[in-house]
């Protein structure tokens, strides 16, 4: 009977999640139950709340607003902190974590609304790093030339970037003091410049990321790399980079 | 250009940390350790040191100066950053916060040793026996023994994990590996360079040392 009881007991999980109504209103707590559903991730219990916004109190409240999109890791746009580590809640599986579930938002992000934050920074640090391949012309510029096969594999690690924002949030160094555009802005860098056809604009994407609140800003806590739901090898593309611009310094300065 | 300052400033700050800074430091361990042979030894280093034509200039431009700027500079990198190791527990995440505690450690330190020593020296215009007795008489005292023992460590430690660094971001430890092999090799220094700094310290408060002083 005991046993019986437990385990219907134990059919409910429980999530402590960080919300706040506008960018500019201070935060609170709300806690929620949810009865428990074999593979259910943050994302589905979010969902579950929005469909019954009732708080463990009883009350109901508005819905907890988050982003989503894929459900399958991805696009980045999930990305929040789930006990205490930031990651996406769409593979987030509940049984995976201990409870209760503490949900926050990426603070290291202006935040717009419970759980969604502004990642537009990122996007910003990608146009200043002119992270794409400018081919675009009014007439044809022939096939590009052919890439070595060790340049496709590594260049394919750091393509894996989805721009979810998760190594910002993890970088002691980004932060309201910092203008650190973070560690995946120097992956795409170095996607980019081995790029054939990218490398011939090398010069400018190592030149800004050099600028202010560049590379320079990285400290080495290597939180990056642990971070990143890619796997991606930030901490090689950052030294690749360190290298890069160690090189462009002595080029440029001695050269002028 | 000015947009690439902070990119020079953070350069010149890893650069200086290990020429002339952490050259000085490796020197003048090296000086004190003599202290272990007795005070003798000791004086003959130090009045080979003050034989150096020009020193004052080389103290000012090749050491104050650079120190200063390291430590200035390097205290605005402590502060900028947001620790976070309750979240992050992993070995170079709290190397990243130990490098930022030594420093500031290390920089309180300094200045304190080279108000008791090189001021002093400077002020009432010592001979290296005076020196020897000035030392060995700032260790008599327990608390400053103590604060001598953190400061070496915070010191030699700043040192060790700092070049780690200096070589990640010169970019001359790439990959994870040789970052790896690094970390064990500059294990390997900490843990010499403080076997060398505690010895040469503790020999000041040895009664052999303090008993020729006496003579």
């Amino acid at each position: 009977m005991s046993e019986t009881a437990t385990a219907t007991k134990q059919k409910t999980v429980k999530f402590i999640i960080t919300r706040q109504d506008s960018p500019d209103s201070n935060p609170f707590i709300e806690e929620f139950e949810l009865e428990w559903r074999p593979n259910m991730t943050v994302n589905s219990s979010l969902m579950e709340i929005q469909r019954n916004p009732v708080n463990c109190k009883g009350k109901t409240v508005d819905p907890v607003s988050w982003e989503a999109n894929c459900l399958e890791e991805v696009c980045g746009a999930c990305s929040m902190v789930i006990n205490g580590t930031p990651r996406q809640a769409c593979t987030a599986l509940v049984d995976n974590l201990s409870q209760p579930i503490h949900v926050e938002p990426m603070t290291t992000f202006p935040v717009m609304r419970d759980l969604a934050v502004d990642r537009s920074q990122m996007f910003d640090a990608l146009k200043r790093v002119k992270a794409w391949v400018p081919i675009d012309g009014t007439h044809d510029l022939g096939p590009g030339p052919r890439m070595p096969e060790v340049d496709r594999q590594w260049r394919y690690e750091l393509s894996k970037c989805m721009t979810c924002g998760v190594c910002l949030q993890a970088c002691p160094n980004v932060n309201a003091n910092s203008n650190f555009i973070g560690p995946f802005a120097v992956a795409q860098v170095d996607l980019f410049n081995n790029h054939p056809s990218g490398s011939m604009n090398k010069q400018e994407r190592t030149e800004a990321l050099i600028e202010d609140g560049g590379l320079q800003e990285c400290g080495n806590s290597q939180n990056c790399v642990q971070a990143c739901p890619k796997g991606i090898p930030l901490t090689t593309a950052i030294g690749r980079m360190n290298r890069e611009s160690t090189k462009h310094l002595f080029r440029k300065w001695l050269s002028i | 250009m000015s947009t690439h300052r902070s990119f020079f400033n953070r350069r010149l700050h890893s650069l200086l940390g290990v020429i002339p800074v952490g050259f000085f430091l490796l020197e003048h361990l090296w000086t004190n350790y003599h202290a272990t042979q007795g005070a003798a030894a000791f004086e003959e280093k130090v009045n080979w040191l003050w034989g150096i034509p020009f020193l004052p200039v080389l103290e000012i431009f090749f050491i104050f100066l650079p120190l200063m700027y390291h430590g200035v500079y390097g205290l605005y990198i402590a502060f900028t950053a947001q620790n976070n190791v309750g979240n992050f527990g992993t070995f170079r995440n709290v190397m990243f916060m130990l490098q930022r505690v030594t420093g500031v450690i290390t920089l309180i330190f300094v200045a304190i040793h080279v108000w008791q020593t090189r001021v002093q020296v400077a002020l009432d215009g010592m001979t290296a026996s005076e020196l020897s007795r000035q030392t060995a008489e700032v260790l008599s005292n327990p608390v400053n023994v103590t604060l001598y023992l953190i400061g070496i460590v915070a010191a030699i430690f700043h040192f060790s994990n700092g070049m780690w660094s200096f070589l990640v971001s010169w970019g001359i430890t790439v990959g994870p590996r040789a970052q790896r092999v690094s970390t064990w090799v500059w294990m390997g220094v900490f843990v010499i360079l403080s076997y060398i700094g505690i010895r040469a310290m503790l020999a000041f408060t040895s009664p052999e040392f303090t008993s020729v002083l006496a003579r």
